[in-house]
């Protein structure tokens, strides 16, 4: 089997315009989440007025013909693109073996939203042509396709909140099968717009803690109430170690193996006892031909709801069993907030950078554990994976639909 | 209503809007394919936009026939009226 190394890291995110400023900022435990600047609490009747929102806005890093043209969620795809791309060294690859897999969870729901607002006041008239290749969920892969020349083939697997670890592992497919030699892969989400906010309070998933945005983020926490809404994206440079290697790049860690399940339980809770989410941890672990003692730290969804989080512990702890107890555990959603379809790519970069730098980032927010977690979780401050050997990690995604993916990645 | 040069320095904000080019290159004689480099669905969203611009009515099957600004310019004038 061809082994896959991740050469370059991108991101746009609420803790920053880039890797290295997210990354310290998710060191230093830092929230992004803030009370929004506009009156759509107000105006909309909004139980929610914050989220977690990008530092740089893509308008100040893009030209003003590329924010016209792009969905924001193409936008911020785009510019974690071209820094996962340079970071990757700007590979010499033949064009038919450079493929992209980039998911948004949503799509161009700005689009869409904003096509129908302009339909409704001025008529079918002034819908404008663009409309279409913005709203539609591939077009952040389609435009990384044309913008790096990607001809080995561009993917867009859409499953809600995992789609950004399917499609890494949908880029990891591509590089074991055959078909490309380097995928540009990674999620994007731009959903933080009145009417995704109100659907989603309107199933309770959603924290309220209007008066104290920067702890509303709280996974593991007795006292959590929600998710909370985030955006931007997060890109990883998929390459065989072969032409990495050929070209003396240099690599952060590899993906070893995945792991893909689906509940068939229900169109939004994740299954109760979460056999579906253990089994693709299972399977992840079988794939990349390790055991649970092998697993240095995890990289959890939790993304802060009542239900959720805890059935994700107790299916890492079931996975992992007493090793659990020297397992990292880290929830970053405490501090990014929720980046739906982006969370599980910017999910993966962290998990990256964690056994790259042989260290686990904290979770914040967390006053009062609930006392049912029985993993090892980061709070607060960073903690020092084993400084020597192998290491290896798991990043979890599960998506609305019943959706799981589980990616195993390890040290370079 | 909008005068010829009202017209041109209207559309050459558009279609430096959409393309990036300087608003000082969009000039009568350009053609929006071979010297502005505009492709079709460019050509729609300027004309959309053109539309609401100057409250015009530019139907689709006259688009083909606006080769350079020049004639887009003119056609704007002439709807006005």
């Amino acid at each position: 089997m061809t082994d896959v190394v991740i050469t370059g890291l991108g991101a746009t995110t609420p803790l920053g315009g880039d890797v290295p400023t997210t990354w310290e900022n998710a060191l230093a435990g830092r929230s992004g989440v803030r009370t929004f600047d506009n009156d759509w609490a107000e105006k909309y009747d909004i139980p929610v007025n914050f989220a977690g929102q990008l530092v740089v806005q893509p308008s100040e890093v893009l030209t003003r013909p590329e924010t016209k043209r792009m969905d924001p969620s193409a936008q911020m795809a785009i510019v974690a693109a071209r820094e996962a791309w340079a970071d990757a060294g700007s590979p010499d690859v033949d064009s038919d073996r450079l493929g992209a897999a980039v998911s948004s969870g949503i799509g161009g729901v700005w689009t869409l939203l904003n096509g129908w607002d302009t339909m409704k006041e001025k008529g079918a008239k002034r819908v404008l042509p663009m409309t279409v290749p913005m709203l539609m969920p591939n077009s952040p892969v389609a435009y990384v396709s044309l913008e790096f020349g990607a001809r080995a083939g561009a993917h867009a697997p859409v499953s809600a909140c995992a789609s950004g670890a399917e499609a890494i592992a949908a880029g990891f497919e591509m590089i074991q099968s055959g078909r490309a030699d380097i995928v540009i892969a990674g999620g994007t989400e731009a959903a933080i717009h009145p009417l995704p906010i109100s659907a989603f309070a309107a199933m309770a998933a959603l924290s309220k803690r209007n008066d104290d945005p920067a702890s509303a983020s709280r996974p593991y926490d007795t006292s959590r109430d929600g998710f909370v809404l985030g955006e931007g994206s997060g890109i990883v440079v998929l390459e065989s170690a072969e032409h990495a290697a050929a070209r003396g790049a240099k690599v952060y860690g590899r993906l070893l193996g995945l792991g893909m399940t689906a509940d068939a339980n229900h169109i939004a809770a994740p299954e109760p006892n979460g056999a579906g989410q253990t089994r693709a941890m299972e399977l992840g672990l079988e794939r990349a031909g390790l055991t649970a003692a092998d697993i240095a730290h995890v990289n959890a969804h939790a993304t802060s709801t009542p239900v959720g989080d805890m059935i994700e512990a107790r299916g890492i702890r079931g996975v992992l069993g007493s090793h659990a107890d020297q397992v990292l555990l880290s929830a970053t959603k405490s501090m990014t907030g929720h980046l739906l379809g982006g969370a599980g790519a910017l999910e993966s970069v962290f998990t990256l950078l964690a056994l790259h730098n042989r260290v686990a980032p904290p979770t914040i927010n967390v006053t009062d554990p609930d006392p049912e977690l029985e993993v090892d979780l980061v709070r607060d401050t960073p903690r020092d994976l084993p400084a020597e050997g192998q290491l290896a990690a798991i990043n979890n995604s599960f998506g609305f639909g019943g959706h799981n993916v589980a990616l195993v990645f390890g040290t370079a | 209503m909008a005068d010829k040069n009202e017209i041109l320095a209207g559309l050459a904000e558009i279609v430096a809007e959409e393309t990036g080019l300087d608003a000082a290159e969009v000039t009568l004689e350009k053609s929006f394919t071979d010297d502005l480099d505009i492709d079709s669905l460019s050509m729609m969203t300027i004309v959309t936009l053109a539309e609401e611009k100057f409250d015009v009515r530019i139907p689709d099957e006259e688009v083909k026939n606006l080769t350079t600004v020049g004639d887009a310019v003119s056609f704007i004038e002439g709807a006005q009226n």
